[in-house]
């Protein structure tokens, strides 16, 4: 192989003596050509493939985003319908307390009424039946000092064989019982 | 002929030759290869788009993550404003990671081992990078070489310094993948001919060719992670470079 190195120099690239990688003889077509594929591969990347592969993902990103968006405007949703149902919750249990205790205080107060009626009709039978008791109390005494001034008037009698007028007789009694 | 490491390196004409203006610019066959990396970028890309499935499947997949490995490198590096050169970095990566990876197939040819294009390549980058930054910042795109809070007396110095680093920016920007390029493909066939010459000896040889085919296998791993590798160091050091032209920081 180092024989041929030294041979020939100028015929072509094919036998080319000096070292391949090095050899000026390549450089115009090396160059030539390269201008031309890489500007080709730079046209289709920036123009047909790059579009596309950005497309892809940015529909990824979008469709991932909206799913966010949507998932979190469900989540306010059932966080708004959890907050309506518990104060709708609170205001019926303060609405039942208020009946409950309207409730009671109607019935304690019907209960109070009866009672005062009650306790009234009580003092008056009470009232009704002193006062008649007293009444029969006075007309015994009365009687009383009938009996105690005839009583008087037949003892003297009997004593004494004398008639007792029947009026002395009871202003006696008078005179003694005061 | 068949163990010379060179020979792979070889370009011969297949059409022409034709000649412009005194120039040969024969179709050869690394011309016919750069057709064949420009086919089959286009050609898998498309293919992996075709479907736009919401979920990707295998290899919608791997024309994502193509997609999105250079996106997020000129997103990161660049910023808002490296987007317009975004087609221009996928295709250099695009163009290397090809070009290396089909001169892995045996009898194929390495476009990327040959100094003209990658040295090209990287001209072209440094290029834009002037024309750019000067088209954006105008003349104040020079201030570049003249970084702040240095003390005058060592300004001169550190600038031509810049200047240098500069200059040299190219070269080894298409050294590095060239090199790369070519010697690995060199060692790859210098072990796999140890293997054949040994062979050829007898028994005894075969029994020591089994170590040059050892290394022949772990070094075809080796260059596969290479071929990769320089494809993403040509395109970040390209974002680095363009950086410098977008946002001059003085």
């Amino acid at each position: 192989m180092a024989t041929t190195t030294e041979t020939t120099e100028t015929t072509g690239h094919e036998e080319g003596g000096a070292f391949p990688p090095l050899d000026s003889s390549t450089f115009p077509s090396q160059l030539f050509w390269l201008v031309i594929f890489f500007a080709a591969l730079y046209l289709l990347m920036s123009r047909l493939v790059l579009p596309r592969l950005a497309a892809i993902i940015a529909a990824r990103k979008g469709q991932i985003d909206g799913d966010l968006a949507r998932a979190q405007a469900l989540k306010d949703e059932t966080e708004a319908a959890l907050k309506a149902y518990e104060k709708s919750l609170s205001d019926a249990r303060a609405n039942a307390n208020a009946i409950a205790l309207d409730t009671r205080n109607k019935v304690t107060a019907e209960i109070d009424g009866e009672q005062a009626k009650l306790d009234g009709e009580l003092a008056a039978k009470i009232k009704a039946a002193e006062e008649k008791l007293a009444k029969a109390k006075a007309k015994a005494m009365e009687s009383v000092n009938d009996i105690a001034a005839d009583s008087a008037s037949d003892i003297v009698s009997q004593l004494t064989g004398a008639k007792v007028l029947k009026t002395a007789a009871a202003k006696a009694v008078a005179s003694v019982k005061n | 002929m068949v163990n010379d490491p060179i020979h792979q390196f070889r370009i011969h004409n297949i059409f022409g030759p034709w000649n412009i203006f005194g120039y040969d610019i024969a179709f050869t066959n690394s011309n016919l290869f750069m057709g064949i990396i420009v086919l089959v970028i286009t050609a898998f890309l498309l293919l992996s788009a075709s479907k736009k499935s919401l979920v990707p499947g295998r290899l919608q997949s791997v024309g994502e993550m193509w997609y999105g490995m250079v996106h997020n490198m000129v997103d990161n590096v660049l910023g808002e404003e490296g987007a317009a050169f975004f087609p221009l970095v996928f295709s250099l990566f695009s163009f290397v990671l090809v070009a290396n990876m089909l001169g892995m197939f045996p009898y194929f040819f390495t476009v990327t081992s040959h100094v003209i294009v990658t040295a090209s390549l990287a001209l072209f980058v440094v290029g834009l990078v002037v024309v750019v930054g000067l088209w954006k910042h105008g003349l104040g795109w020079f201030k570049l070489f003249v970084p702040s809070g240095v003390p005058i007396v060592i300004l001169p110095f550190i600038s031509l310094i810049e200047v240098i680093s500069f200059l040299s920016r190219p070269i080894s920007l298409g050294l590095r993948l060239f090199g790369n390029m070519l010697a690995g493909h060199i060692v790859l066939k210098v072990f796999a001919g140890f293997v054949v010459s040994l062979v050829a000896l007898g028994l005894g040889g075969i029994i020591g060719s089994l170590a040059p085919l050892f290394m022949a296998v772990a070094l075809t791993a080796l260059e596969f992670l290479v071929a990769f590798l320089q494809a993403f160091v040509f395109a970040i050091l390209t974002c680095v470079y363009l950086n410098d032209a977008l946002h001059t920081h003085h």
